[in-house]
């Protein structure tokens, strides 16, 4: 089941990368999204599922209303010859160390974290979480009482990539003054 | 003899989806679309080692034993870390979005190709 | 999109029946974080989806007039502060006094609404400032952006 969504996933990602219409790729963007949303779901993680729809929702919103109607929304294609080249050589090369990497992971469905020689702090947050902070819902447990300064600084994050944007697009002097002569 | 994971496999086709994209494409919301594409694989990647065989979601009902929970559910650690990594990426796509809005506004285009001048 | 007007009589109705039924879910969401699959930041991004929708919906002179527009930067810096603050608390409390001590005030058990310790607070902060800033990125990248072009 998993790996039928992800066929689908692959499909509508290979859309998006090659369609000339610019407002139907940001469309099947939404549609890597939503697939990887119910792929989570089938992998028993609720919590990051309902985050994801809600990410997507928000990045379609964004794409469409500040890009799609202040362009053209069909974009010329050129194809340089040396680019694919280049790509191919990365992606090529790039295939051979995963390759030598995937036979290394474990099989699938046999959880690294809870190997038999291998330090399991996963296990310590499953069996501690009801009796050492009270909540039945672990992920939140791991997010807000074991890991807390991880969340304090991923808030910090959001927060400075917000005044980022706003120094980005605030006006300058230069372009008040050009748009007064105008 | 090289033996291939289907699964893995699958989630790393979806990363060189994207990776293929930075690499060729010219136009910048292309480029920002196969970045998300990547982010995306990378958490599904992570959700993969986590997970375990006929594994429930890592949140306890009342009534549950709890050696039942700790053998059964999947792993709960890197389901808090890709929560923290999906909303970093918001952030990150919206800082992207911000610049893209501001070349087009300079040189009228998307496409990064055609951007020459870059004196002040 | 060259009026502000918003869409049109339909979108806007239903927009006003709704409105209720999201606001509640997306408190609902948050409170109840610690017992069942959401939190903050799901809970916080509902509650910026309502009013992206009222932007949306009612076009941006509309909203305006409804919301005291620049507000947001307030509420993300009320969250990130509440947050801080509680994790300080717990920090030089000590994590364990300060779980003793708020479940003691709340006299809460497990699998109730009010136990769990500080978290109930934290996910209210948390979905605060996730929810300012969400707002916040609609905001600066769609509304900002249209007035430089219709100018």
């Amino acid at each position: 089941m998993i790996e039928l969504f992800l066929i689908l996933n692959i499909i509508a990602a290979i859309i998006a990368l090659e369609s000339k219409n610019l407002l139907s790729s940001i469309i099947s963007l939404g549609g890597v999204g939503f697939g990887l949303a119910i792929i989570m779901l089938f992998l028993g993680a609720p919590d990051v599922a309902i985050v994801q729809i809600l990410v997507e929702v928000v990045l379609l919103i964004i794409l469409i209303r500040s890009t799609i109607d202040r362009d053209h929304t069909r974009i010329k294609c050129h194809k340089e010859f040396f680019s694919l080249v280049t790509g191919g050589a990365f992606l090529g090369v790039m295939l051979i160390f995963v390759i030598l990497a995937l036979q290394d992971l474990p099989q699938f469905g046999t959880a690294m974290a809870f190997g038999p020689d291998r330090i399991i702090p996963s296990l310590e947050y499953l069996s501690g979480s009801l009796s050492e902070t009270g909540a039945p819902n672990v992920v939140t447990s791991v997010l807000l009482d074991y890991r807390g300064y991880d969340t304090l600084g991923e808030a910090t994050v959001l927060f400075a990539a917000i005044i980022g944007a706003l120094a980005i697009l605030r006006k300058t002097k230069a372009e008040k003054k050009s748009k007064d002569e105008k | 003899m090289i033996s291939l994971p289907v699964t893995y496999s699958l989630c790393l086709v979806l990363f060189f989806i994207g990776l293929y994209g930075i690499v060729t494409k010219k136009n910048a919301v292309k480029i920002i679309i196969s970045i998300i594409i990547m982010e995306n694989s990378v958490n599904l990647f992570l959700l993969l080692v986590g997970y375990r065989k006929d594994g429930i979601a890592p949140i306890m009902t009342e009534g549950m034993s709890v050696e039942k929970f700790v053998s059964g559910a999947v792993d709960p650690l890197t389901q808090a870390m890709v929560l923290t990594s999906i909303v970093i990426g918001l952030s990150v796509v919206a800082l992207m979005v911000a610049i893209a809005i501001r070349i087009y506004e300079r040189f009228n285009t998307f496409d990064v190709s055609e951007i020459k001048d870059l004196k002040g | 999109m060259k009026n502000n007007k918003g869409m049109t009589e339909i979108v806007k109705t239903i927009t006003s029946l709704v409105e209720p039924a999201i606001l509640l879910y997306g408190i609902h969401i948050t409170l109840y974080g610690h017992l069942t699959p959401g939190g903050g930041f799901a809970g916080g991004m509902i509650l910026a989806f309502l009013f992206i929708l009222l932007f949306i919906a009612y076009g941006k002179d509309e909203a305006f007039k409804k919301l005291k527009f620049p507000q947001e930067h307030i509420f993300d810096s009320i969250g990130i502060i509440g947050l801080l603050f509680l994790l300080s608390m717990i920090f030089f409390a000590g994590g364990h006094y300060a779980l003793e001590l708020i479940n003691k005030v709340y006299s809460g058990r497990a699998y109730h609404l009010f136990s769990a310790g500080p978290m109930m607070l934290e996910n209210i902060a948390i979905a605060v400032k996730v929810g300012a800033s969400v707002f916040m990125v609609f905001a600066v990248l769609s509304v900002f952006g249209k007035e430089k072009k219709n100018d």
